[in-house]
């Protein structure tokens, strides 16, 4: 392999990595303050991308459309945890996994009665567009280096928020001690809204931004989801860092698992064989790589309060 | 106006509707009308309404029900329509793996079923039944006739499709007629969303062209993303991945790419451009391929049940091998196997308009049947 094609395959990785932690820092957040468990994050990924293409044919430009994505998301989130999930807090985690898997069906069957079960169309904003050139002859979407650029740029800021900000210390205070906190005089239920609208917000960010490349269509959630929960478990319950690194490693894992493995094996097997064994060892790599680093570190790599 | 217009030449074409049936016939129709497969099971639904609306017979009654995409809930369906609804006839799987659940106990009941889609290769070969008949195709054929077309242009081809059954096929069907040499194969997951790694072994692997197979959300998910990646290597691929239920997801992306089929909307003869029309004032949207197999499944079972009685199964049977009906494909004919033998298609995606449809570039196989007839002992 080039390093050329090497560069791109780990922008590659560090892309699906930074999509992945938008998705995995809701998620770990949502577990870490409220201790919930909560499947339907992937529906808000969806209800994101088919805000995000709604709003963009209706007004036709994209930036307004991911705002409209993240508010709509974020909406959902709250009346979500409004309706559905504050009844949840206090039972145990299978009840909250029934709960929330009840509520993937509601909202995939209410997005196929809303928008029909054809898949809908989103492109990328006519400024991102393109490639760039590589070092070593290669080419990059500009689109995806965007979509590493926001992943950054959300990172730091939920660093922030939660180091420096008063809501952030009360998201802190709410994941050490929940009775503490309200005896304190926090109003803990709609911090939990909050908190459970701010997951969801960056869910429906993901997914919004993923639309222009992929297929806005039902269930698309699903799938992400559960390499969001890997993520997670990787990187350490609850943990913001844990997420991000989490995030990081599994897309790159992947992505050079799928580019190198068959290419490995093709000396052993020969061309037909190698693609069809490398590939099912290729979608099998990054739990491998879960079960190593639970094997060695059992409540994952950066566990929350150490 | 013109939908009662489309209907009575479609009609008179057919020369089917308004005859008395033998016996009233009870169809049960087991295809997927959610999740992320529901376009597909939608248009199979629709279309076979259709035919049966412009028939105008009451002696035919649908049950339609929804198998989520899942083979034990499809096998349930089958179950239950066979033993509370006593149904005759079975129809309606979109999926090879659902096909694979239910097609062989069904025949085994002594219960017709007709595949308005899906072909899986052991039901055209070796299990193959006198009970099954495939209206669609057998799976190998899109990719064969792909496979031939390539030949023409490209020597050095780069091919992709899912690791299951039906992707395995497909890249064996494509080898089968292909001559020139493989830039690269390749196995993706199923369900996989993000191409990127792919795509840049494709632009490193001196490709002269691509030919991928990735059913439903994967193929609009590909396409987008190789279009904006600028490797402007030709892509060519089955017609499901063009087809017309994902075309308006795909966007411009897809102009441009050759994909093979056994229909396409501008197919010229008359049964086609009535069926095109019906189907559009109907429902306010162009039939894909899907819808086009499943109207033809309809109007053969309306030709059979003309003829013969559904409780004669010898005779019904027999008077559905005739295929005595007018097919959107113009010629549709049976093999040993009870699979099509017809014409394949090379068709190139364009933008008329707003609408992004196929346009038929080339025949590539007339009357084309499949490699696994030989196997078949009927």
């Amino acid at each position: 392999m080039s390093s050329a094609l090497l560069v791109e395959q780990l922008l590659n990785g560090l892309q699906l990595g930074v999509m992945l932690y938008l998705m995995a820092a809701g998620l770990t957040l949502i577990f870490g303050v409220m201790g919930l468990i909560n499947l339907a994050h992937g529906s808000l990924y969806m209800v994101g991308a088919f805000a995000c293409a709604a709003v963009a044919a209706w007004t036709g430009s994209f930036f307004l459309a991911l705002i409209g994505a993240l508010i709509a998301a974020a909406a959902a989130g709250a009346l979500m945890e409004i309706l559905v999930i504050r009844r949840l807090y206090g039972r145990d985690h299978l009840d909250q996994v029934l709960a929330t898997f009840a509520l993937i069906l509601v909202f995939s069957e209410a997005t196929r009665w809303l928008f029909g079960p054809f898949p809908l169309y989103l492109d990328i904003p006519a400024i991102l567009q393109g490639t760039v050139p590589l070092p070593g002859g290669s080419r990059y979407q500009i689109y995806r280096l965007a979509i590493i650029g926001v992943g950054i740029a959300v990172a730091i800021g939920l660093y922030l928020l939660i180091s420096r900000t008063r809501l952030g210390m009360r998201i802190r205070a709410g994941e050490s001690d929940r009775e503490m906190i309200a005896a304190l005089g926090v109003d803990i239920r709609t911090l939990y809204t909050v908190v459970f609208a701010l997951g969801a917000g960056l869910a429906g960010l993901a997914g919004a931004m993923i639309g222009p490349l992929q297929s806005v269509q039902v269930g698309m959630g699903e799938p992400v989801l559960i390499l969001a929960f890997v993520v997670i478990v990787i990187g350490g319950i609850g943990s913001n860092r844990g997420a991000l690194i989490g995030a990081i490693l599994v897309g790159v894992v992947d992505t050079m698992g799928r580019a190198l493995l068959p290419g490995v094996l093709s000396g052993l097997l020969g061309p037909s064989a190698a693609a069809t064994t490398g590939s099912s060892l290729a979608s099998m790599l990054i739990y491998l790589v879960m079960v190593v680093i639970l094997v060695f570190r059992p409540r994952g790599l950066f566990p929350a309060g150490s | 106006m013109g939908k009662i217009l489309a209907a009575l030449a479609f009609a008179l074409s057919a020369g089917v509707a308004g005859q008395a049936l033998a016996e009233p016939i009870k169809i049960g129709m087991i295809t997927t009308l959610s999740g992320g497969g529901a376009g597909l099971g939608i248009d199979v639904r629709d279309a076979f309404q259709l035919a049966l609306k412009q028939a105008g017979n009451a002696e035919i009654e649908l049950v339609v029900e929804d198998d989520a995409q899942k083979p034990e809930l499809a096998v349930q369906i089958a179950d239950k329509m066979i033993q509370s609804d006593k149904v005759d006839l079975l129809t309606g799987i979109i999926w090879s793996n659902l096909a694979m659940a239910v097609v062989p106990s069904v025949t085994a009941q002594e219960i017709i079923y007709l595949s308005p889609n899906a072909g899986p290769s052991p039901l055209a070969g070796a299990a193959c039944n006198a009970n099954y008949f495939n209206v669609a195709y057998q799976n190998d054929n899109f990719h064969e006739a792909a496979g031939e077309y390539a030949n023409i242009d490209y020597s050095n081809t780069f091919i992709m499709a899912p690791n299951y059954p039906a992707g395995q096929d497909a890249l064996t069907g494509f080898k089968r007629y292909y001559k020139g040499t493989l830039a690269g194969e390749v196995y993706t997951q199923v369900g996989q969303t993000d191409y990127a790694a792919e795509i840049a072994q494709i632009r490193a692997s001196g490709a002269d062209s691509v030919f991928i197979f990735l059913p439903g959300g994967m193929g609009i998910a590909f396409t987008k993303q190789y279009a904006q990646s600028d490797v402007g290597i030709p892509l060519l691929g089955p017609g499901f991945s063009f087809s017309q239920d994902v075309l308006g997801a795909i966007g411009d992306a897809a102009v441009g790419v050759k994909n093979s089929a056994s229909w396409s909307p501008d197919l010229d003869n008359p049964a086609n451009a009535a069926f095109v029309e019906a189907f559009q004032a109907e429902y306010g949207r162009l039939p894909s391929v899907y819808a086009a197999q499943s109207f033809d499944t309809a109007n053969l079972i309306l030709s059979a049940a003309a003829k013969a009685s559904v409780t004669d199964k010898d005779a019904f049977r027999a008077a559905l091998k005739e295929a005595d009906f007018a097919s959107v494909r113009g010629k549709f004919s049976f093999n040993t196997n009870q699979h099509p033998i017809q014409d394949l298609y090379m068709r190139e995606v364009v933008k008329e308009g707003d609408v992004i449809t196929n346009k038929i570039i080339a025949t590539v196989f007339t009357d084309h049947g499949d490699a696994y007839a030989k196997d078949c002992s009927l």
